[in-house]
Order: C-alpha cells, then sequence, then structure tokens
C-alpha cells in the first residue's frame, strides 16, 4: 500500500506522467467514439443516385465555402415533420459520403438549402443572389452581386478532382483529365454533353446565370445550388427508408 | 474486428475502464493521508512573492 | 557570431522562400499570405540584426544568462496589450455583424464585408485571439509564479508570443479574403495549420519545460488545467486539420473526412475547444486568480483535483450533442447526450469550489469589484453549464439547434465566463507587471463590470426568446394541418430581439472601452483621485474618552 502511495506521489509531482495521463484519458474518448464511424461501410448506408461532384458544381461549392454560407444556410433535414414538410424528405448519411467537408452548417439564419435544387428557377437565384430582398423583402441575407459580374476562376480542376479523389472520392482517371473540359461542357448548351452525362448523372447542363457569353462565378454557385438534394429519387421506392 | 463489435466494446467495457480509471483517481484523491499535501498545495501560492520590475 | 549568422541567414532563406511561393502562387490569398509571412521573416531578421550586441560577440564574451532570481515577465506584458487589443477587435466585429443582421444594408455590397466573411473572423478572434493570448499569457504568469522558477527556454516562449500573433493575421486576413475550409472554430487553411502545429508545440516545450525546472514540489492544480489544454487542443488540432491539399502553392484544401465522419470529427473538436480551450485553460486562470485575489486557498483542494479528472474523463465525450437528430448513428447522439448531462456536476462542482473560496470573506464582494467580477464570470460558469445540459438532451434539441438559443448559450459562457474572468485576470495583472501601486482607478472597475453585466444580460434574454419563437414558430401548425409561418416571416420576427442583442453588445464593448482607458492610465502611471471602495466612517471629534463631563444617569 505504502508502494502505491509512493507510486500515485510521483504522478501528482511528475509532470510527464501528468501529462501521459491526461492524453490518455482524453484520446481514449476520442478513439472510442470516433473511429467506430470510420468504418464507413456500416455507418453509411449506399444510396442509389449519390455521386461525385461535376466539376461545375465543386467550383460553386467552393464558392459557397468561400463565402461562409454554412454560417447561416444548414444542409441537413432532420426527421421531423415540420422539417420534411417545409424542406424536403429527411438528409441521409450517403447524401454528403462525397462531402469534403461536410456543410450540415449548426445556424439557420436563413433556410435549409439540403434540397433546395429544381425548387426555383436559375433567374430567381440570379435575382436572389444580386439582390435579396429584391426577391424577398423581409431577407436578411448579404448581396452577393459581384459575382455575375466575375469570371470563374476555378483554377484547375484536375488538381481538385485529384485532391478529392486522394482522399476517397471515386473519380476515375478519365474524370480527372478531363475535368476542365467537363467544367465548360456543363455550361455550354450546344456541346455535346454524353460523355458528361454518363460521368455525372443527372447533370444539368445549361447556362445558369442568363449570360451565356460568360462563365461567371454566378453560373458556378447557381449550378451547385440547383444540384443539391437532386441526386437521389425518393418517390422511386423504398430501400431508402432505412431505419438509422 | 468490426464496426459493430468496437462500438459493443466502447459502451461496454470501454466505459466501465474509464469509469472504474475516474473513481480510482477521486478516492485516491480523499484518501486521508494526503490531507497535508493538498493544504501545502492549495497554500502554495501564498509563499512570498517576489515580482520583479 | 556564427549562431547570429544562421539565424540571420535562416530568416533571410525563410523570406526568400516565402517569397518564392509568392511569385509561384497558384491563387492571389495565397500570394498575399506568402508576402506577409515574407514582412514577417524580414522583420524578425532586422530585429535579430539590431538587436544583437556586436561589442560583446567582438569580445567573445559569452552572453550573460538571464537572471534565474526573476520571473520573465515580457511576454506577458505583450501578452495582456495583445489580449486587449485583439479583444477590441473581436467585439467589435461581434457588433458589427449583430447589426448586420438586422441591417442587412451593413453588408455594403463588398465580398469583403459581407456577413459569412466577418462571421468567423469575429469567432477567431474572441476566441483564439482574445481568449488564446489571454491563456497564453497568464499561464506564463502562473506557470512560473507556481514553479518559483524562471520561464524555460526564454527565446521559444517570445517565438510562441509573435508566432501565434502571425497565425493569427493569417487567420483573419484569410477569412476576410474568403480562405476557409469551412470547419466552424477550425477554418484556417492548411499551411495555417502548419505553422499554428509549430507555434503550439513551442508553447508546450515552454509550459512543460518551466514545470520541469521548478523548485517547488507540487505542480499547482491550476497548471493541470493548463497542460490538459495545451495537450489535448494539440491533438484536437492535428486531427481535425487533416487536409489534403490541391496544391502546395494554393491556399484550397479539402477535408480528409467526409458527411458523417467529417461533422463527428469536425464537432468533437468544436465542443472539445469549448471544453479545452474555454473551460479548462480559464479555470487554470481561475484556480490562480480566485485565491490570490480573495487571499485564501481554494475552497477545496481536493475537489479541485476531481474536478479536473471529471472534466478532462466526461468533456471529451460530449461532441455529438451538436449532432442531435442527424444523421450521425444514433448510439453516438445517445453517448453525446448521457456524458453532457453527467457533465453537469464536475462543473457545478468548480463552481461551487470557486465561489466558496470566498467563504468566510464574502464582503470581498461589496469592498473588491476584481472578486466582483470573479464571481459573477464563476455565475456566468455555472449558468451555461446548467444550460448547456439542458440543451443537450434531444427533446431540448430538438427545439434549441439551429436557432439564436444556441448563439444566446455560447455568449453567456463566453461573455460571462470566459470574458469577465479575463477581465478580473487583467485588472489582477496590470498593477504588478508594470510595477504600479494599484489600478488608475477600482472605481472604474465597477463601471465596466456593470455596463458588461447589464450587455449580457440583454444579450443572453433577447437570444432566449429569439431562440425559442425561431424553434415554435418553425413547427407551428394551423388547424388546417398546414404550417403557419413561412421562413421568412420568422426572420422578420427576429428584428426587436436582433436589435436587443446588438444594444447588448455594444454596452459590454463600451464596459470593454473602460477597461482599456484604465489599463492605459495605470500603465502610464496616474492614479485616479477618488474615494475608496470602502468607508467606514471616522469622526475625530467624537472620538474621545468622555472626560470632565458627568456620567449620565441612568434613568430608573
Amino acid at each position: 500500500m505504502a508502494n502505491f502511495a509512493d507510486k500515485h506521489k510521483k504522478l501528482e509531482k511528475n509532470v510527464t506522467l501528468l501529462a501521459v495521463c491526461s492524453l490518455v484519458v482524453v484520446i481514449i474518448g476520442g478513439i472510442v467514439e470516433i473511429a467506430p464511424l470510420f468504418w464507413i461501410d456500416n455507418t453509411v448506408e449506399e444510396v442509389e443516385g449519390v455521386r461525385p461532384y461535376t466539376p461545375l458544381e465543386l467550383a460553386g461549392r467552393n464558392i459557397y465555402i468561400r463565402e461562409g454560407c454554412y454560417t447561416c444556410h444548414s444542409q441537413m433535414i432532420r426527421p421531423f415533420r415540420d422539417e420534411v414538410e417545409r424542406y424536403g424528405h429527411y438528409s441521409l448519411a450517403a447524401e454528403s459520403m462525397y462531402d469534403h467537408p461536410f456543410q450540415w452548417g449548426s445556424k439557420r439564419t436563413g433556410p435549409d438549402l439540403a434540397r433546395v435544387g429544381g425548387r426555383y428557377s436559375d433567374e430567381w437565384h440570379v435575382q436572389h443572389l444580386v439582390d435579396p430582398r429584391q426577391v424577398v423583402p423581409e431577407s436578411i441575407m448579404p448581396p452577393y452581386a459581384f459575382l455575375k459580374d466575375r469570371d470563374l476562376n476555378a483554377g484547375d480542376m484536375s488538381g481538385h478532382l485529384r485532391a478529392l479523389y486522394r482522399v476517397g472520392v471515386p473519380y476515375t482517371e478519365e474524370a480527372i483529365e478531363k475535368a476542365n473540359e467537363d467544367l465548360l461542357t456543363q455550361v455550354d448548351p450546344f456541346a455535346s454533353t454524353a460523355e458528361l452525362e454518363e460521368r455525372y448523372p443527372k447533370v444539368q447542363v445549361r447556362d445558369f446565370d442568363g449570360n451565356p457569353d460568360r462563365l461567371t462565378e454566378m453560373d458556378a454557385l447557381v449550378a451547385y445550388l440547383q444540384m443539391l438534394g437532386t441526386l437521389v429519387d425518393f418517390e422511386a421506392g423504398e430501400a431508402q427508408e432505412q431505419p438509422r | 474486428m468490426n464496426y459493430e463489435e468496437l462500438r459493443h466494446f466502447a459502451d461496454s467495457w470501454g466505459l466501465l475502464f474509464m469509469a472504474l480509471l475516474w473513481l480510482g483517481f477521486a478516492l485516491w484523491t480523499f484518501r486521508p493521508a494526503a490531507k497535508d499535501m493538498h493544504d501545502d498545495a492549495a497554500n502554495m501560492i501564498f509563499d512570498e512573492d517576489k515580482n520583479d520590475v | 557570431m556564427d549562431t547570429l549568422l544562421m539565424k540571420a541567414g535562416g530568416w533571410l532563406v525563410l523570406a526568400f522562400v516565402a517569397f518564392a511561393a509568392m511569385v509561384l502562387a497558384a491563387d492571389s490569398g495565397f500570394a498575399f499570405h506568402m508576402a506577409i509571412i515574407a514582412i514577417a521573416c524580414l522583420i524578425t531578421l532586422w530585429v535579430t540584426i539590431s538587436k544583437a550586441d556586436y561589442v560583446a560577440i567582438g569580445r567573445g564574451i559569452l552572453k550573460a544568462p538571464p537572471d534565474q532570481g526573476l520571473y520573465d515577465d515580457d511576454p506577458i506584458r505583450w501578452g495582456v496589450i495583445a489580449t486587449i487589443f485583439w479583444g477590441m477587435a473581436g467585439f467589435l466585429a461581434g457588433l458589427y455583424i449583430a447589426l448586420q443582421l438586422a441591417f442587412p444594408v451593413l453588408n455594403l455590397g463588398f465580398e469583403y464585408t459581407t456577413f459569412g466573411r466577418l462571421r468567423p473572423l469575429h469567432t477567431s478572434a474572441v476566441i483564439f485571439a482574445f481568449g488564446g493570448n489571454a491563456l497564453i499569457a497568464t499561464s506564463y504568469y502562473i506557470v512560473q509564479r507556481t514553479c518559483r522558477a524562471r520561464l524555460a527556454f526564454p527565446g521559444l516562449a517570445r517565438f510562441v508570443f509573435w508566432g501565434y500573433q502571425l497565425f493569427i493575421v493569417l487567420a483573419a486576413t484569410g477569412y476576410l479574403l474568403g480562405i476557409t475550409q469551412s470547419k466552424e472554430y477550425a477554418e484556417p487553411e492548411w499551411y495555417v495549420d502548419l505553422w499554428l502545429t509549430i507555434v503550439w508545440v513551442s508553447y508546450a516545450a515552454v509550459f512543460i519545460g518551466t514545470i520541469a525546472k521548478r523548485s517547488e514540489p507540487h505542480i499547482y492544480v491550476a497548471n493541470w488545467f493548463f497542460l490538459a489544454f495545451i495537450l489535448t487542443v494539440a491533438m484536437l488540432h492535428l486531427v481535425n486539420g487533416l487536409t489534403m491539399p490541391v496544391s502546395l502553392l494554393g491556399a484550397k484544401s479539402y477535408s480528409a473526412f467526409a458527411g458523417v465522419q467529417d461533422a463527428l470529427t469536425q464537432w468533437w473538436y468544436g465542443h472539445n475547444a469549448v471544453g479545452f480551450f474555454l473551460t479548462a485553460g480559464f479555470l487554470g486562470m481561475m484556480y490562480y486568480f480566485v485565491p490570490k485575489q480573495a487571499e485564501r486557498p481554494v475552497y477545496s483542494y481536493r475537489l479541485s483535483i476531481i474536478h479536473f479528472w471529471s472534466l478532462i474523463f466526461l468533456y471529451i465525450w460530449a461532441g455529438p450533442h451538436h449532432l442531435h437528430y442527424t444523421a450521425l448513428p444514433d448510439w453516438a447522439q445517445t453517448l453525446g447526450m448521457v456524458f453532457s448531462i453527467i457533465l453537469w456536476m464536475p462543473s457545478w462542482g468548480g463552481m461551487i469550489n470557486g465561489l466558496m473560496t470566498l467563504n468566510g470573506a464574502w464582503e470581498k464582494i461589496r469592498t473588491d469589484p476584481i472578486i466582483r467580477m470573479m464571481v459573477l464570470s464563476l455565475a456566468f460558469y455555472g449558468m451555461s453549464t446548467f444550460e448547456g445540459p439542458m440543451m443537450s438532451i434531444k427533446a431540448v434539441n430538438s427545439l434549441s439547434h439551429y436557432t439564436d438559443w444556441t448563439i444566446g448559450h455560447v455568449h453567456s459562457g463566453a461573455l460571462g465566463w470566459n470574458g469577465m474572468i479575463t477581465f478580473a485576470a487583467i485588472y489582477y495583472l496590470v498593477p504588478r507587471l508594470w510595477g504600479k501601486q494599484r489600478l488608475y482607478s477600482l472605481r472604474m472597475i465597477n463601471w465596466h463590470f456593470w455596463l458588461a453585466t447589464m450587455g449580457i444580460v440583454l444579450y443572453a434574454a433577447s437570444m432566449w426568446v429569439a431562440g425559442i419563437m425561431q424553434g415554435l414558430l418553425w413547427r407551428e401548425y394551423g388547424d388546417d394541418g398546414y404550417l403557419v409561418y413561412s421562413f421568412s416571416e420568422v426572420v422578420s420576427a427576429m428584428l426587436p430581439m436582433y436589435l436587443i442583442r446588438a444594444v447588448g453588445g455594444l454596452l459590454y464593448l463600451a464596459g470593454a472601452c473602460v477597461l482599456v482607458y484604465n489599463v492605459w492610465m495605470t500603465i502610464a502611471g496616474h492614479q485616479r483621485d477618488e474615494k475608496p471602495m470602502t468607508e467606514t466612517p471616522h469622526d475625530p471629534e467624537a472620538d474621545k474618552p468622555l472626560a470632565g463631563q458627568p456620567a449620565a444617569v441612568p434613568a430608573e
């Protein structure tokens, strides 16, 4: 017993031991809680329709992140009657499985955007982003008119897709190579889109910002907003109603 | 080791281990022999300190 | 001379590397940041060269080691000033974005001034710049005094201070330029994260090094809390910051995790940033400054040890309560909820321990404005650690999540607990660090106290009303079975609450201005001519023996 007492005195007087003990305690908590989620196959039920973002959608998503949209908009519908009626089917884990980083958000100063795709026209989005109060008088959203006047300068999209591929997004080698072409194809109504559609099912191809002469940041952001929540077809079947 | 096993381990043995460890630390703190030591430590901050400047 | 040459050369090479990275940068934001780094390297180079004692070097005299009989307080003085400076910047940014929510025209139409970019600026400024500088400064102060040893690695200690300021500048300018990982409270991009890692490891080395060379046998409990804070934040930062840069010459990176995993990692980080940065670290301050100011030992030293172990055992598990009813697996949500509720106990144990330290000296609350501030801070610690577990209950959370209630909760903790204990520590430290007899004015601490208290009350109350209103209106169904309110109707109903909140923020900022003035005048060496805080009346005329007067005849 006396021996044990000595040992504990050591803990109270020895900085290394104190540090190690504290660290062990916090690390165990972290490992036990987080590590299991990385057995992704078990955690996230695969859902038909979910695919990686097209280069244009990804560029738009990066603008969404850059502007801090997540500080006011969530992308996570909880399974409550009112939320499902207001925003659509509750969010499934699989729907954000390619989201590096996730954009679930934590605050709804503005409405949830998880299924905003297809709810409004492109024109509505453009007008709303340029001057929110012209469209929704009560809105307190900042104006984003500058997106319309600025060429999309997304950088080398192949590099972006490759970085995502490295962290586990299943882009094919072909998708990575043709990323820059795919970016342009998606806003070109006259281009041949067969390849793009094969790589990215349900891809929406058109000019998004009402200005076909230019590829602007507005094109990319609206393309992203218009695809949110549109990939999974909830009408089609039963399979998605997994008990969570 | 798969997800289910780890998760079960986490909320049974893992939790028990943590709880016991905590209890050990807590009881240990209250052993009578340590009273003086703790009083010393608590009052140590009042030993004369000379600030520079 | 050789070492001087090595040092100067090293900074020059670094400046050159940063300059090259600026020229080759893939995006303008990265180029801007590399320019800042290059300038920082050149400034360090200039300081290295100009501060060197060439005469001594020329004569081959080795620099005398600093007097080990004195505490090393320079970085602490800088840290106190940095804390106040960044605090003002952070409060001002907070007031501005609060006003933006009431008057959206204040977004001004520039990309740099939108709410989305200013909000991370506000949160990082108050948490990491104000709180972080306060933690570094007070931990340097406390670890020296409780170990009775001069700071270990003085050069490294200074590097930590300036390196941390560079981190803040890079993070803040990055947010304005739109460089962000979008992980709340961990927004800086990969290269800024790497820089912070270097700074943080140096900080740990200085802190642990000082404890290792202590001449006091005990490690005082405040140091336990600081140590847990430093180590855990390092772990959280490393794991949550794992990203894949698109290019080594560009700012953009993609999180190593996706979706559910990323969300859980982020909120494991986010919640423990609160638990270890804003709680454990500040408890370290509390366990030193409250007993010192009250001039009596902590109520129960044993309770403080139980507080320590319970807090670090429990906090680390509580993160998933940020993700109730999301796509996170149910078991993780339940685990997070249960641990959050248990966490209430040690938190209140700590609060009681702090408050009861005043047992037997309660009159100090009336007579000592610094003690009053500490008591208020502990009261808010207790209040927000009760509110937190309550909000982590799934049923409550279903209402409160996504609403302004969360904002109110965070601010009662941040403004009340972190802010007030930091102000109290600053008032304690300034006369001691600058060798003044007393503060410029004790009565002005009172003004600060009341301005801040009113500010917090307005803030918390308006956000409770706003949050609960949002939660209830969003789920309000009419007799026809349809949702009653559109989202925009709920937004417009928030205006009065947002205005009250902004007034609360303004009062809090006004209180901080009083602190700035008080500290400024103290350092400048002035003392305000004011009535002392306590006055037991004394009448010299009456204070005499009753000689030469007939003794009063008691009435029959």
